[in-house]
């Protein structure tokens, strides 16, 4: 159990649960809760799959991911902007619709295995000599861990010291003001549901091109994208917040897979080498600290007052009175 | 060129007719919600027609044999009734939880710890192998309702107290019930290191029709077992809370106005740790009666998901106790016969699309929506 290996692949784990976090992250600030994000991970990594599996080029795979989970996330927006239906229930009905369409789809997709392309792993020449970091941050990763150390500080710019960031968040905080100023209401909450999808796509493609390879039906996502909501609150809709959550995660998933190895921990007897059955309450963890991290997040969040989006779950309807 | 020629949009061509939104003020009539409902459904079963079309499969002959292999005889409706029992009693769990707009989406996890809860009467024991059977229903029944009510306890008390999100914390709480079984599964009460308990002995099985065969043979054969009891009478005192009683208009008030209720003295916080032990105890209850009406025996893979079935079927009976049961023996259809349809995703699917469509049909009941002429200028 090297701490090294552990960080590292935290760092490779977390990056699928960091692209969920921020999506959902732009969707919310623009007022919308889309609760199916597990639903559209599915989605994003089933068809990775299946494309990647019938032209063997995972790039097409990774760009249909991305279309096709933001395809499926204008029947949220759909629902939750021009409906005006109750946001809770809208994405949870996307949840079990893109689930249903992913397995549909996926069928016999996990016989597959090994003739599928994945996306190139490589290590970056001088940074992955800076001791320590350089092992855990830029030592033989896929791509698209690469693509999130940029993406993070490029979204965290784009929502706060750009114009459209701006109004992003004016949309999310106060829709009707927004609306007076010209800036459109709906569309823009079309648009970043729509964001959201991609990048929960995204977070999919990850998973079945590059990090765990292949698609084991609802099992490839086993939850993340609702820790990924659930890491939203603790990030308090902040890019570098969400990727500190994410890498976390990713590190914990790894420690829970490692910790049963080594006979000895700390100089005693590894409860979990002795007995693999104890291997039950280490699985729990990711999901026990979720609920950990949810009452860490909400207790900040009610002593500062800040982060939530004012309009956040709320439709707009023109003229209305209120949000 | 005359001048009203002119005057006409570049489009050059217009709809006969326009359609007219506006917000409705009056109550729809009373018919008007089921007929959606009943609509919505058709719809995603001809959804569901189509994608297994597109699959290259026979939409007729797959909803010909779901049909048949769940209401085409008197032994398969008992079998449909049989899946319609947890469904109706996750369903009402869901229903309560969400008449106060609370999103109580653990119900799989609550139905989880009710197995656990029951299975623990046996297997631990907590009642000698020979106590008689009324004995150990009425323990199984209480102590998983207990271990139900337990699982809800937690969320609703976080969320009462530290206002966590409760859709988050109960969809934890499920992944976390399902590693706790099975340890216990696995580790403790495995029997010949197989992934499961010993059979229960006979005295802590819930009764079936079946067991009348004896006296009357029309009855032999069917499983349809005592749970159905426990869903129809939890239906009707969750219909008499709801409606009738004045926790039941603190529910529904806190749901449709939060602020309102507190303003009139309800107690919000109070209410969210009640309605969480009530909708963990009725999951639980379901656990209960799955295990030992059906099963018999403590395993993995108890649950096609009915947790989450239960909130699809809550919001197709508008929350309403006794048109979950309703909805229930449908679903219970679905997921009986919709075991053998091919690809095997399509009963998640149509669970799926039914969803999105009821959601979306509830868009009439707000606005009306009219179809006018347009009358020439």
């Amino acid at each position: 159990m090297d701490l090294l290996i552990i960080l590292a692949s935290g760092v490779a784990t977390g990056t699928v649960l960091l692209y969920a976090t921020v999506g959902e992250a732009f969707a919310e600030r623009s007022g919308i809760m889309n609760l199916g994000v597990e639903g559209m991970m599915l989605i994003g990594a089933m068809s990775a799959y299946k494309v990647t599996a019938a032209t063997q080029n995972p790039w097409l795979g990774l760009l249909v991911a991305m279309f096709a989970a933001g395809a499926i996330s204008q029947v949220h927006a759909f629902i939750a902007i021009t409906l005006q239906a109750d946001q809770v229930i809208s994405g949870l009905a996307l949840n079990f619709l893109a689930t249903g369409i992913s397995l549909v789809l996926g069928e016999g997709l996990t016989s597959l295995r090994d003739v599928v392309p994945q996306l190139p792993n490589f290590t970056v020449p001088v940074l992955s000599q800076i001791p320590i970091l350089g092992k855990v941050f830029f030592d033989n990763h896929s791509i698209m861990v690469y693509i999130g150390f940029i993406f993070v500080p490029l979204a965290w710019y784009y929502i706060n010291r750009t114009r459209p960031g701006m109004h992003l968040r004016a949309v999310g905080e106060y829709p009707a003001a927004a609306d007076t100023l010209g800036i459109r209401v709906y569309v823009l909450r079309y648009y970043y549901v729509f964001v959201g999808g991609i990048l929960a796509g995204l977070a999919g493609a990850t998973i079945s091109l590059s990090i765990s390879p292949g698609w084991f039906g609802a099992l490839t996502t086993a939850g993340q994208g609702w820790i990924a909501v659930g890491l939203v609150i603790f990030a308090q809709w902040d890019p570098f917040r969400a990727a500190f959550g994410a890498y976390t995660f990713g590190a914990l998933r790894r420690l829970v897979l490692d910790i049963q190895g080594p006979s000895t921990l700390l100089g005693l007897a590894n409860p979990f080498f002795y007995n693999p059955h104890y291997a039950f309450f280490l699985k729990m963890l990711p999901f026990a600290f979720t609920v950990v991290v949810l009452v860490i997040g909400s207790r900040e969040a009610n002593r500062k007052r800040i982060g939530t989006p004012a309009a956040l779950g709320l439709p707009y309807i023109r003229g209305q009175r209120g949000l | 060129m005359t001048e009203s020629e002119m005057k006409k949009p570049a489009l050059g061509w217009r709809l006969p007719f326009s359609i007219r939104i506006e917000p409705r003020i009056d109550n729809p009539p009373k018919w008007f919600s089921p007929m959606l409902s009943v609509i919505a459904v058709v719809f995603a079963l001809l959804i569901g027609a189509l994608v297994i079309w597109l699959g290259g499969g026979d939409p007729w002959a797959a909803y010909s044999h779901i049909a048949r292999y769940s209401f085409g005889s008197v032994g398969v409706l008992s079998d449909t009734m049989v899946k319609a029992i947890p469904l109706m009693l996750v369903g009402l769990a869901c229903s309560i939880a969400f008449r106060m707009k609370l999103w109580n989406i653990g119900a799989e996890g609550q139905f989880f710890l009710g197995v656990f809860g029951a299975s623990l009467v046996v297997l631990l024991p907590v009642l000698p192998e020979d106590a008689p059977q009324w004995l150990f229903i009425i323990t199984m029944i209480i102590s998983g309702m207990l271990f139900g009510a337990l699982w809800g306890f937690i969320p609703g008390f976080l969320k009462a107290r530290y206002n966590v999100n409760e859709i988050i914390s109960t969809l934890m709480m499920n992944y976390i019930a399902i590693e706790w079984n099975n340890y216990f599964i696995y580790a403790v009460w495995s029997e010949g290191g197989f992934q499961m308990s010993r059979m229960f002995q006979r005295n802590a099985w819930l009764p079936r029709l079946s067991d009348l065969g004896t006296t009357m043979p029309f009855f032999r054969g069917l499983t349809t077992h005592m749970g159905l009891l426990f869903a129809l009478i939890a239906a009707v005192v969750l219909w008499w809370i709801l409606a009738k009683s004045q926790w039941g208009y603190e529910i529904r008030l806190i749901g449709d106005n939060p602020r309102a209720a507190e303003y009139a003295g309800i107690s919000i916080k109070k209410n969210i740790i009640f309605v969480m032990l009530l909708s963990g105890a009725l999951a639980g209850l379901a656990g209960m009666s799955e295990i030992t009406g059906v099963v018999h025996r403590l395993q993995g893979a108890i649950s096609p998901g009915y947790g989450f079935t239960g909130i699809i079927i809550a919001w197709l009976a508008k929350l309403n106790p006794l048109a979950v049961i309703l909805a229930s023996i449908l679903f219970g259809a679905l997921i009986l016969a919709g075991r053998e349809v091919q690809p095997s995703g399509i009963p998640t699917l149509i669970q799926g699309v039914i969803m999105v469509a009821l959601i979306a049909s509830d868009y009439f009941l707000r606005n009306r929506v009219t179809i006018v002429r347009r009358v020439e200028e």
